[in-house]
């Protein structure tokens, strides 16, 4: 029997305890113990940001972390994006530009743009800062091009408001 | 009954419906919500009940007898269900030519052979079983290149091949010797195209499940789930038709899972082996190492131009190098011939392509399939003719630019042929001209900092492409009682759209809203047969197959309604869930209703119609004549570039797409193949190789294999030729490999535009173009 560990952690807004054994990856414990297949592994090496999902507000490839450093943490997965009433706006945004095709790397993707927006108070960001924005998330479908499209409608419209 | 609808004609009024189109507008993909919530189950996120593991051992030689395999210690090993070598099973041959078997026995050929695998409780008790796997070699003398394996004596590779030849195509139109005593000007050019691989997000991956009744269910990632089946029963040695494929939601594909790999027949035989489904995924080192490549081809092509800029011949030597075992990538000739005896009018061609057996890794087919390797030689040929005869590159393109009707060496059949328009914008919305001559003499300046502008053209099948006996498309269309379509076809959905164009067609044609359609294309059972998602026929063909089908049941709603009021069918339409006076607008009745009292009434139907649609094309004959596809398109892109004359950095600022599509059916999903293309060629031409050392993949990951990223990526200007296809589905011809194809020579002659240097070998690394500007200083 290996060694198991027990965590604690906010985890989408609720309070998550599992016992982990200390070597499992962050993204193995979110994925096949707590069943949220939405972060993905894409490289294992922190390479393609697939399982970017923020940590105490900041994105964190989940390929390369601890479990066992999730504790005491708090986490949002893409998962916990969506509420009861449908679609968080940056999600809804990624649909509605057609951003998305294969769309097995736009969950990562989404929490980093989510990042970028969430901490660009001023809405001044342009084009090519974005886009060095998300340079740790590879996309083989879209070409990036509407990815940017969004974030940069997003921070627009989150200035106007 | 009949007096349901017993409105007399009605002027138009405040409750007409008037006409409209979702045809060319911007309609997200139906299955993007899911996707971007996180909760779609791809096929790496399945698991199924009392599921195992699986792995396997790759060889770590290149060219060896297996002398013995020991596996004792892994079947020893706590959580081992299964471990299995070439010699437990049958030797059952598979593959594009027959030439491979999915665990070797007797004798490994390549880095990526396969002699034993594994099936376990977890995927790391799969791993430590393989750890503990013991195989003893004896290497043999191995062989890379195909010109040293062609050379008397060369190790031998495939021993049914004992002079290393695979595959050999060749096509001779006109007399090229003649063609050459007559040309103005003669040049030779040689070119030197890379191994570079898909980069699917989603890790190669299958699920294998035989029943009691031995008959195989494969959750596949396959993009043809049909003739898969056909591919993979051979190595298994049971009937296709004991095969059903399950598609469930894929992570990219681009042309990577057109043919059966050792993985998948692998997968089947552990599950056959311990009585319960089996899952196998590559990490991402075994993707890259494993996983098919694009062809890697050597070119010796000589062109002839006249002094008045009139192309006159061309003759190329392609040689290709096989690898160990055939898949699709030495076949790319098919297509790469359309393209040297098509792209421009030549009137003289002569081709020769020759696939050579050596020890190195295998291609298969990869977006582009062959018109990749052959557009960045006639593009980049194109630009060099053009300075020989002093002609500037829109002016010697659009010399040699056929007209519609024409008929290429090949017989592919220009319809509508809109090339010379899609020169003619690219040029004016890019002020080519000016550009081009102003960078000619700014590069002989002194400045860190060089930019050029680049003209990339070429042809692609753009109406499906006949390499098997049908090229066509089956479909189900189905409206239940509450006016709800259901859409089952053969095509599959990769990521490229399809969903969102079949929701539109249908839509388009019964008027009811595009939420109220529902594509079911996920498993061989249930739909009909297609041939694959490849050579951008999806739209076309599957597009066709929909439509027809939709306007059968329109007929049958129409019919039913026209029988139940005083107007014909004619008069009547389908908007927005009613049927209405078409020329007014007015309903008549709503849509649901009418299905409704067509169900249950006297005589009772349910509107349900099929279809398989075969394109108007013909397959070639044994002198590779034939029109292939029913329709062709053509695309002019334009890069501009800065040329780091110190780093050799090539940065591109702008690329402006100009594509004859046909008819846009949706301009979201139109605009994110062009970009998602763009970006993968921009990879072939600066960034992307994989690199081989003694038959040995050096880079097997994303740090050192590089693709395109957010920052590299440049703006993007597109603009569509609408030539309105006769034959395609509402005038759309298929788009998705020509943006895949077309950029990268653009870069290449933007780059000699900045610099005056001319590069044979993508990728144009900052290492090797600042050793070509190093070398020219000195």
């Amino acid at each position: 029997m290996s060694l198991e560990i027990e965590i604690e952690f906010t985890l989408n807004g609720r309070l998550t305890q599992v016992k982990v054994p200390p070597t499992m990856t962050t993204l193995t414990m979110l994925r096949e113990e707590l069943d949220l297949t939405g972060s993905k592994l894409a490289c294992g090496e922190g390479e393609c940001g697939a399982c970017t999902v923020l940590i105490d507000d900041r994105t964190i490839n989940t390929c390369l972390m601890f479990a066992v450093d999730c504790h005491g943490r708090e986490l949002l997965t893409i998962e916990g994006m969506t509420t009861a009433a449908g679609l968080d706006k940056v999600q809804q945004a990624f649909v509605d530009y057609g951003a998305i095709q294969c769309g097995y790397c736009m969950p990562g993707m989404i929490m980093q743009a989510k990042y970028l927006i969430d901490n660009n108070p001023d809405g001044r960001v342009s084009r090519s800062d974005i886009a060095r924005g998300l340079e740790g998330n590879i996309c083989r479908c879209s070409g990036y091009t509407k990815v940017v499209d969004v974030v940069a409608a997003a921070m627009l419209e989150e200035n106007a408001s | 009954m009949s007096a349901v609808l017993d409105q007399t004609i009605r002027k138009s009024d405040e409750n007409s419906i008037a006409k409209t189109t979702v045809i060319g507008k911007r309609i997200p993909k139906p299955d993007a919500p899911d996707k971007a919530t996180g909760r779609t189950i791809y096929i790496n996120d399945m698991v199924l009940p009392r599921m195992l593991f699986g792995k396997i051992l790759h060889t770590d030689r290149v060219h060896a007898k297996i002398i013995s395999i020991d596996t004792s210690a892994a079947k020893a090993l706590a959580g081992v269900y299964a471990v299995i070598t070439g010699d437990d099973i049958p030797l059952l041959k598979f593959g594009t030519t027959r030439d491979n078997v999915p665990l070797k026995a007797g004798k490994v050929r390549c880095t990526r052979d396969e002699v034993a695998a594994v099936a376990a409780e977890s995927e790391e008790i799969a791993a430590r079983a393989i750890d503990l796997i013991k195989v003893e070699y004896e290497d043999l003398p191995p062989v890379f290149s195909p010109t040293e394996a062609l050379k008397d004596g060369a190790p031998v590779v495939q021993e049914d091949h004992p002079d290393n030849h695979s595959l050999y195509y060749e096509f001779i139109h006109g007399d090229v010797a003649a063609a050459e005593a007559a040309s103005d000007i003669v040049v030779d050019h040689e070119f030197d195209l890379p191994y570079v691989t898909h980069c699917c997000m989603g890790p190669s991956c299958v699920i294998a499940d035989f029943d009691t009744n031995g008959k195989l269910t494969i959750y596949s990632q396959t993009q043809y789930p049909y003739n898969f089946k056909m591919d993979l029963a051979p190595a298994l040695g049971i009937h296709p038709g004991d095969i059903r494929v399950i598609q469930p939601p894929v992570g990219g594909a681009f042309g990577s899972k057109l043919d059966v790999y050792p993985f998948e027949p692998i997968c089947a035989l552990l599950a056959k082996e311990v009585r319960r489904p089996v899952k196998l995924t590559f990490s991402r080192e075994e993707e890259f190492i494993n996983s098919p490549t694009r062809q890697p081809a050597e070119y010796k092509i000589r062109s002839g131009v006249n002094k008045d800029g009139t192309l006159t011949f061309r003759k190329i030597d392609c040689l290709m190098n096989n690898g160990a075992y055939t898949s699709w990538g030495p076949t790319t000739p098919l297509v790469q011939m359309r393209t040297f005896t098509g792209h421009m009018r030549v009137p003289v061609v002569e081709y020769k392509g020759l696939s050579v057996y050596t020890n190195s890794v295998y291609a298969g087919s990869f977006r582009g399939y062959g018109n990749v390797q052959a557009t960045f030689c006639t593009a980049s040929i194109m630009d060099m003719l053009a300075e020989e005869v002093g002609m500037n590159p829109i002016e010697f393109s659009l010399k040699n630019a056929q007209n519609p009707g024409e008929i290429t060496p090949q017989g592919s059949i220009l319809n509508d042929c809109r090339l010379k328009e899609c020169i003619e914008i690219a040029a004016d919305k890019t002020d080519f001209l000016n550009k081009h001559e102003a960078n000619k003499v700014a590069r002989k300046e002194s400045g860190r900092f060089k930019y050029g502008i680049g003209l990339g053209t070429s042809i692609h099948n753009a109406g499906g492409a006949k390499i098997h006996k049908s090229d066509g498309c089956g479909s189900i269309l189905k409206l239940d009682d509450y006016a709800r379509a259901t859409l089952i076809t053969g095509a599959s959905e990769i990521g490229q759209g399809i969903d969102a164009v079949l929701c539109q067609i249908v839509t388009e044609e019964l008027g009811i809203p595009i939420s109220d359609v529902t594509i079911v294309n996920n498993d061989s059972a249930i739909g009909p047969w297609d041939v694959g998602v490849h050579a951008s026929r999806t739209t076309f063909i599957a597009g066709n197959s929909a439509l027809r089908a939709a306007r059968a049941a329109r007929k049958q709603i129409l019919d039913a309604a026209a029988k139940q009021s005083n107007v014909t069918a004619e008069e009547l339409d389908l908007r927005q869930g009613h049927v209405v006076q078409a020329d007014n607008g007015v309903p008549v009745v709503k849509l649901d209703k009418l299905l409704r009292q067509m169900h249950f009434g006297e005589e009772p139907e349910l509107v349900m119609t099929t279809d398989y649609y075969e394109p108007n094309s013909e397959g070639e004959d044994e002198n590779h004549v034939g029109s292939l596809s029913a329709a062709w398109a053509h695309a002019a892109y334009v890069a501009e570039v800065e040329v780091d004359t110190e780093t050799g950095e090539v940065r591109v600022i702008k690329i402006t797409a100009v594509q004859d599509v046909g008819r846009v059916i949706n301009r979201l999903g139109i605009e994110g193949q062009i970009e998602g293309g763009i970006s993968v060629s921009l990879g072939y031409a600066l960034s992307e190789e994989v690199q081989l050392a003694e038959g040995k993949v050096l880079n097997p990951n994303f740090r050192d294999y590089k693709v395109f990223t957010a920052p590299e990526t440049p703006e993007i200007e597109m603009h569509f030729v609408e030539s309105d296809c006769k034959e395609g589905p509402l005038g759309a011809k298929g788009i998705a490999e020509l943006p895949a194809i077309v950029p990268a020579p653009a870069v290449a002659n933007a780059v000699y535009n900045a610099i005056g240097i001319r590069f044979h070998k993508p990728p144009l690394t900052p290492e090797k173009v600042a050793r070509a500007l190093y070398a020219k200083q000195d």
